[in-house]
Order: structure tokens, then C-alpha cells, then sequence
């Protein structure tokens, strides 16, 4: 991250923590309003930080998620310690999904997390490795 | 279309919201997945849905969906009823099937979502 940044928070995100899933998403959404930033860009921004903050308290083993400012994006930087995507092409494709039946039954679990994150940011990364953890890297420009 | 039409089309009952039913409604999307409606819902956009638990309104808040109308006849819990509050979201439940609200609404010109590439 850059050393202008205007802010800079890390929020972590507990595995299978149903209860509060979410709960990160709606404050990163509560800090950009304040900010002032427009609304269609917290909009994307939103439903990214939501899809990838599920994926943490489903899939990961615990996680946490970093929100920086500066003039010109915002990024959304994410860790998990594991278990790592083996096929992150098949893990990007719509409709694939590794999600239990417990996720399913709340809603969740149909396959769109990951590309939809990809649609709702300017620019989408992710690595990701076996028994060590995945990386996210999106930055959503603002303007 | 206001949200007090489509209380009125959807012979739904009001939860919470009195204030809201003036917000204008440009489109409609009905699902019981969430995930899919992370993928499809636009702003101005009416959420219609059969699941009752608190990943609806998380998600609804995350879209900036000004109103959810509970279908089949399902109710949302007490705790759902402050969640909204909190989030300034309109709450209806309808006797009528997802189907058939869905429908009502199209046939008055409500069209539906789809997504920005």
C-alpha cells in the first residue's frame, strides 16, 4: 500500500462464524459513505467486500481483510492461512462451488462469489496456494 | 412504480417502513439465493424472496435495496424487524407464491434486473 494512503484499517474475519458474517462488510460500507465516496462505487465495493468476506467464513481457515483509501482507489486487500484453491480457474467459473449443504440452505453457496467479485472490481486478483492460504487483491478506482 | 403500489398489488402486509413507501421502484428481482442476488441486483430494485433469515437483509443493505417482500407467506424474525430498522429497509410479507408476485409486478410494467457486465 502506498504511504499517501488516507486510511488504512485490517479487519479480521473468524472461520464459520455464521452469526457476524457480514458485519465487516457493512462497516468497510459505513466508512466509505462517511467518506463521502459515490455511491455506485460503495455499491461495488460493497458486494465485493460481502462476497469475499462469506468466502472467508466459509471456505477459510480464518482470514482478515485490509481496506485502504487514497485519491484516487480503494483497495481491498484479503489473506486467509489456508486451505488454499487447488484450480483457481475452475474456482472463477460461475456455477462451480465447493460449499456445503449448511451454506446452501442459508442462501449462499450457488458459485457467483468469485467472478462477481472480478465484475465489481476495476482490477482482481488471486493466488492462491495448497495447505498455505489465497490471496485477493482488488482495487476499485474512483472515477 | 412507489412501494405503497406494490404493497397494494402484492396485497402484502406492511412490517416496517411506514416512511418508505413513497421510494420509487425502477425493478424487481425475486430469488431465494443470495449469491445471486449479490450477482444481479441494481439500486431502485424490490427484493422479493422466500428465505427468512439475516443473510437477506446483510445482502439487501450491501445493494442499498430500499424494500424486501417476503413471500409464500413467510414471516421474518424479530431480530430480521430491528435489522431493518437499523438499515432503513421497507419490510412486506405477502400471502401470494414468488411466482405469482413476481408476475403481478411484470404485469404492471416492473421489469427486471439485469446485469452490468
Amino acid at each position: 500500500m502506498s504511504e499517501e494512503a488516507t486510511l488504512h484499517e485490517v479487519f479480521p474475519v473468524k472461520a464459520r462464524d455464521f452469526a457476524t458474517a457480514g458485519e465487516v462488510s457493512g462497516r468497510i460500507k459505513r466508512i466509505l459513505k462517511r467518506l463521502g465516496v459515490d455511491s455506485s462505487v460503495v455499491r461495488h465495493i460493497s458486494v465485493a467486500a460481502y462476497e469475499v468476506e462469506l468466502n472467508l467464513v466459509i471456505h477459510s481457515l480464518g482470514g482478515e481483510m485490509e481496506l485502504s483509501v487514497d485519491p484516487t482507489s480503494i483497495y481491498l486487500n484479503v489473506t486467509d492461512v489456508g486451505p488454499g484453491i487447488p484450480d483457481i480457474e475452475l474456482a472463477m467459473s460461475e456455477g462451480y462451488s465447493t460449499a456445503p449443504d449448511d451454506v446452501r440452505m442459508m442462501g449462499f453457496g450457488a458459485g457467483m462469489g468469485l467472478p462477481n467479485m472480478k465484475r465489481n472490481a476495476t482490477d482482481f486478483h488471486i493466488e492462491s496456494e495448497v495447505g498455505v492460504g489465497t490471496r485477493i487483491n482488488m482495487r476499485f478506482a474512483l472515477n | 412504480m412507489k412501494l405503497r403500489q406494490i404493497q397494494e398489488l402484492l396485497e402484502a402486509e406492511l412490517l416496517w417502513g411506514e416512511d418508505l413507501l413513497d421510494e420509487e421502484i425502477e425493478s424487481a428481482f425475486g430469488s431465494d439465493l443470495m449469491s445471486d442476488v449479490l450477482a444481479f441486483v441494481r439500486e431502485k430494485t424490490v427484493l422479493l424472496t422466500g428465505l427468512t433469515n439475516a443473510h437477506v437483509l446483510r445482502t439487501a443493505d450491501m445493494l442499498d435495496v430500499k424494500c424486501v417482500v417476503f413471500v409464500r407467506g413467510k414471516r421474518p424474525s424479530p431480530e430480521m424487524l430491528e435489522m431493518a430498522k437499523e438499515r432503513d429497509i421497507a419490510l412486506m410479507a405477502t400471502k401470494h407464491t414468488l411466482y405469482v408476485s413476481c408476475g403481478k409486478l411484470y404485469a404492471k410494467g416492473i421489469p427486471g434486473v439485469n446485469r452490468e457486465e
